[in-house]
């Protein structure tokens, strides 16, 4: 994110909040017709602040209370279909029991927006975060933004609505951010007004609605052998393709609104670099001090913070780290037998086509909430540049940080 | 019991030809379906026009046809009631005969009919 001068400066307010009330607060300014959710940690506070502005009057949301996230994502498909703007929220396990009912949302093209804060999947149990559950369900067809802190946790948030809602789109689209680092931290979020956030938004115009009587349809229709399930798969698809345009409009829309700039991805001292991290989520911040200090020394560090993880803008990466020697890619999440973690694999295919080729290497760090500390960052720089003086190309193999070795 | 003897009490309904269902014309035209690409379908494969399945004839995937004595039926109704596919056809309160374009030959009407007025035969296609 960029700070670009707003057209319209604006009254905004600064607080100091927890990331899951900078989105309670910003699912208040959208005040969506029905929110229907089940708490799970570290996702909980969402649900539950929320629940409370229902109970007290501050928004006209139905809230829905269910008895699993099963039931939850079920009931938001129900809700989206009949016709009202639904979001819901969850974290780790909970969006494991959503799975099956992820892909139904896509492929009936509901414009759900859901919160998704980033927390490990058991087994074994554990609570804390790491991308293990939204990179798992990146091929279920939702738009997935992931934000670094609580300003982008917010921004995210409204943007995910217009992203979602728009007619050339309409796909279900999942925001995250970091479990504890901050969902549960304090940090600053600058606020817009709330009638600002209402003319962003925008009415909701549904496409075939169920509670419209007097045009019934049939949603969810048996698309078999004989049917065209892979016209509709392919739909789905193109959709997903003209979103990496749709997030860009957006973002720039919101710009003018808010003074902070979006793109598709967002580069750090990357213009003359010589190795470069590619990472996600709030590590970002501490990799831009890294960056920094390398700087500072003379090493051509550069950084790539993802943004938008699907549709992944392939092109706009190959672009960005072309003239980069050798990028290193930093998964809190493993693809298990894979070659790399999930945003490895797909930085690796999208250098593919540049000549020179960079070289890629994959990192895995932080997961189960395992700490990063800015040390483990130079050590990962340290193999990127060592990879960027040898004459051979690197080993590919997985390289840990902070992992506690025999 | 009681069945037996409204069958006795009554006098059986003299046969009548069934009305034919003259069916309305789609608003939604499928009829090129076959041809459609991706980005002619409905969003989310939503079918924005209720009632169309009248078009969609199931008959041909009957093995066993449900074979009909209107002078047997009292009228309970309960064939039309569960018919999955709404082909049984009534008339003045009676089963007067069964919609085979779109009747699959499941045989619930006949497990349910307590006078034994429908029965199931082995559907003999050319």
């Amino acid at each position: 994110m960029t700070t670009i001068d707003a057209k319209n400066v604006l009254d905004e307010t600064t607080v100091a909040v927890t990331g899951n009330e900078a989105v309670a607060e910003a699912m208040r300014q959208i005040d969506p017709d029905v929110v229907c959710a089940y708490p799970i940690t570290p996702q909980t506070e969402v649900v539950q602040l929320y629940a409370q502005m229902v109970a007290d009057g501050k928004v006209e949301s139905e809230f829905v209370t269910v008895e699993s996230e099963h039931s939850a994502m079920s009931a938001v498909i129900g809700s989206a279909a009949g016709g009202a703007r639904t979001m819901t929220a969850t974290s780790s396990q909970g969006f494991a029991l959503m799975w099956e009912v992820l892909y139904v949302a896509a492929s009936y093209r509901l414009p759900i927006v859901m919160t998704t804060v980033n927390r490990a999947l058991s087994g074994p149990i554990n609570i804390h975060c790491d991308h293990s559950d939204t990179m798992g369900g990146r091929d279920a067809g939702w738009i997935q933004l992931y934000g670094e802190n609580h300003q982008e946790a917010y921004d995210n948030c409204l943007q995910a609505v217009r992203i979602a809602e728009h007619t050339d789109i309409y796909l279900p689209t999942m925001h995250m951010y970091d479990g504890y680092v901050i969902s549960g931290a304090i940090g600053p979020l600058k606020m817009l007004p709330d009638d600002r956030v209402k003319s962003f938004i925008g009415p909701y115009r549904p496409v075939n609605p169920l509670l419209d009587t007097k045009h019934p349809v049939t949603v969810g229709p048996f698309d078999g052998l004989h049917g065209f399930y892979f016209e509709h798969k392919v739909a789905q698809n193109r959709a997903m393709d003209r979103a990496l345009g749709v997030i860009q409009d957006v973002a720039d829309e919101y710009a003018e609104l808010s003074g902070r700039q979006y793109g598709l991805l967002d580069a750090y001292r990357l213009d003359d670099a010589d190795v470069a991290i590619v990472v996600v989520g709030s590590t970002a911040g501490t990799t831009r001090d890294v960056v920094d200090k390398l700087r500072a020394k003379g090493v051509k560090a550069g950084m790539v913070r993802v943004r938008v993880f699907r549709p992944f803008p392939h092109e706009a990466y190959a672009a960005a780290l072309q003239h980069v020697k050798v990028v290193g890619v930093l998964d809190r999440a493993d693809s298990f037998g894979a070659q790399g973690g999930p945003v490895f694999l797909e930085i690796r295919g999208a250098l593919y086509d540049c000549d020179p080729r960079p070289q890629v290497l994959p990192f895995i760090y932080g997961l189960g909430g395992r700490d990063i500390f800015p040390d483990n960052i130079e050590q990962a720089f340290a193999v990127l540049q060592k990879a960027a003086r040898s004459k051979k190309r690197a080993s590919i193999e997985r390289r840990y940080l902070n992992l506690r070795e025999d | 019991m009681s069945v037996e003897k409204k069958a006795v009490a009554k006098k059986p309904a003299p046969l009548r030809k069934p009305r034919q269902k003259k069916l309305p014309k789609p608003k939604w035209d499928v009829s090129d379906l076959d041809t459609w690409g991706p980005d002619r379908h409905e969003l989310g494969a939503t079918i924005p026009e209720a009632g169309n399945s009248v078009y969609n004839e199931t008959g041909g995937w009957r093995t066993f046809v449900p074979e009909l004595d209107p002078e047997k039926c009292d009228g309970c109704m309960l064939c039309y009631f569960y018919c999955p596919d709404a082909s049984i056809i009534v008339e003045d309160g009676k089963a007067v005969a069964v919609d085979l374009a779109h009747c699959k030959g499941c045989g619930i009407c006949a497990k349910e009919c307590p006078t034994g007025a429908i029965v199931m035969k082995l559907d003999e296609k050319e």
